[in-house]
């Protein structure tokens, strides 16, 4: 029986031959991550340790992204905590204001993550990084200052679902729509415990960004990990962000798979995800009546990359967002802020009447630059649309992708780019 | 080890941010965490809990983000264990690694009603539902999970080794 590509990866960071589905193994890691929100809690576990050093001050990315620049007091001094612990132990990786973030966009950006790594991050949606073909995957605050501390975590070695992606999308379809399908289709435990495997020659029409978004969000439909084969889009990437060398990692013939899913990029429409849960997907021609929104939020870890900003540019550009819609573009990193400035993005957004903030997850998370109050409704290219997640419990966020926010930005309703003529 | 307590009953996929409101994240201290556990899904918890209660919930508990302020306000509101049909990846890890107790078990998700009085016998992982008389076998944790949780997280098992 073979191993997929996540075992393989696996197997060699376990100094193993071969491991199977349920296996515990500890795997050396290459990078541990944290945030202004996770790593204080690893850091008052690290004092509890009786050996008070980390394992490798390059391999530990510590990002504040999350409530920075400090929202209030506390934030503040969950932010020092981190800056003083990164001072400390003299952490290469340390990000605040000016060099941050938004982490998953952030690290393959910085070349800090490549194929064939293993990544643990006390951040969930570090899944992200198996658009290039590593295993990452989310933990908590514990055992990343284990990770910091020893340089190993355990895992329970995951089986896998296969998804098979073939065609092409159209033109306003991109990596948020095939994800929120799948997980209309499997549901937010379909792939619990389980690897999301990505292969087919339809991920030839997936740009790089397209499939950050979708391993971005395989932990909405439970899975440890999601992971895409290593083709040239991925090695062009990684050869142009990063110094490090990579290890190709591919599945073998024999593999074994849970359940085998076919997605045919060229059948998929615009997907919008209802509150209150990601797996409740519609595509835009089943939406019957109005849903008229408050505010649309373009940006975060899932889609706030420069694809998600030409996209959206490309239908706000001469158009304007309707009176009394709130729109908040958030470019992820301060390097795609600098590109969209220079390829005219802000001003298009400026002009549209939306705001455009320093990188941050602010509001995806219900932390700050676009609470809502009770009976609000959100269009948002975020990943999460649980209760109270962006503000009031009585609030309700539309999970979409960058050209169905932006669309619905100008109609002030979920509207797809056809609506504008597009 | 044994645990004693009423139960707060709960549905499917109860996520983190429900648990532990981002609201709150500014703060990392398990005593503020624990008054605002549950907010969002039931604002009376805090006032009712009592020390040893139990939470029994459907599938997919603890979904959602990674954050380890949702086991810890669980814990430092005093209850005892967790039992769900299944729980998400993180929670589950993230559980173990702090000390909080939790439990799969489909047929105790099933038969256990809100207000139920429950023992739950870690050892043997048998769950009493004392107010009805039923009982059920909850899923043994593999040795290694079983070594952590005897030296109360994986912190102190790290230090022990």
């Amino acid at each position: 029986m073979g191993m997929t590509m996540t075992q393989k990866i696996l197997a060699a960071h376990a100094g193993l031959d071969k491991v199977e589905a349920g296996q515990l193994i500890e795997a050396d890691l290459d990078l541990v991550l944290g945030n202004d929100i996770t790593s204080p809690v690893a850091i008052h576990e690290m004092d509890k340790m009786t050996e008070d050093k980390v394992f490798d001050k390059d391999k530990i990315a510590l990002v504040m992204d999350h409530f920075i620049p400090n929202k209030d007091i506390k934030s503040a001094e969950h932010c020092k905590c981190v800056r003083e612990f990164a001072c400390k132990h003299e952490i290469t990786n340390y990000f605040d204001v000016g060099q941050m973030g938004i982490e998953h966009a952030l690290l393959p950006e910085k070349g800090l993550t490549v194929a064939g790594d293993v990544i643990i991050g006390a951040d969930s949606h570090t899944c992200t990084y198996g658009a290039l073909g590593a295993f990452s995957t989310g933990v908590g605050s514990t055992d990343m200052a284990a990770g910091m501390a020893t340089g190993k975590a355990w895992f329970k070695v995951p089986s896998a679902i296969k998804f098979n992606i073939v065609g092409k999308p159209s033109k306003w379809v991109s990596g948020k729509d095939v994800i929120l399908h799948i997980i209309g289709k499997i549901g937010v435990d379909g792939a619990l415990y389980k690897s999301m495997e990505f292969v087919g020659e339809g991920i030839k029409n997936l740009t790089m960004d397209d499939r950050f978004t979708i391993a971005n969000m395989a932990i909405e439909a439970g899975g440890k990990n999601g992971i895409f084969p290593v083709d040239e889009v991925a090695v062009a990437y990684m050869k142009e962000h990063s110094q490090r060398p990579f290890t190709v990692y591919e599945a073998d013939e024999d593999a074994v798979y849970d359940e085998e899913y076919t997605i045919d990029l060229s059948t998929l429409e615009p997907t919008i995800a209802f509150p209150h849960l990601p797996e409740n997907t519609k595509t835009i021609s089943e939406i019957t009546s109005d849903v008229v929104i408050d505010q649309a939020v373009i940006g975060s870890c899932t889609n706030g990359r420069i694809d998600d900003l030409r996209c959206a540019a490309e239908i706000l550009k001469g158009r304007k967002v309707k009176k009394g819609v709130r729109c908040i573009v958030i470019p992820a990193t301060q390097a795609i802020y600098l590109q969209a400035m220079e390829e005219g993005l802000l001003k298009i957004f400026i002009e549209a009447g939306a705001v455009v903030s320093t990188p941050t997850c602010g509001p995806c998370l219900g932390g700050y630059m676009g609470i809502l109050a009770a009976n609000e409704r959100c269009i948002s290219t975020t990943n999460r649309n649980f209760v109270g997640r962006m503000g009031h419990v009585d609030s309700e966020i539309y999970l979409a992708s960058p050209a169905v926010a932006a669309a619905s930005a100008v109609t002030g309703k979920i509207s797809a780019p056809a609506e504008l003529g597009l | 080890m044994k645990a004693n307590g009423r139960v707060f009953k709960y549905g499917d996929n109860v996520d983190t941010d429900v648990i532990i409101p981002a609201r709150y994240l500014n703060s990392s201290d398990p005593a503020e965490l624990a008054t605002h556990c549950m907010e969002d899904i039931d604002k009376d918890f805090v006032k009712n809990v009592n020390k040893g209660d139990i939470i029994v919930a459907n599938k997919n508990f603890g979904c959602g983000s990674s954050r380890e302020h949702a086991p810890i306000s669980i814990k430092a509101a005093g209850v005892s264990c967790v039992i769900a049909e299944t729980f998400a990846r993180i929670f589950y890890r993230n559980a173990i690694n702090i000390g909080l107790p939790i439990i799969e078990c489909p047929e105790a998700a099933k038969g256990i009603d809100a207000g139920d009085e429950v023992e739950i016998d870690f050892d043997s992982g048998m769950i009493y539902n004392k107010t009805k008389g039923t009982e059920f076998k909850g899923q043994a944790f593999p040795e290694f999970m079983q070594k952590i949780i005897a030296a109360e997280g994986l912190i102190n098992y790290i230090n022990n080794k």
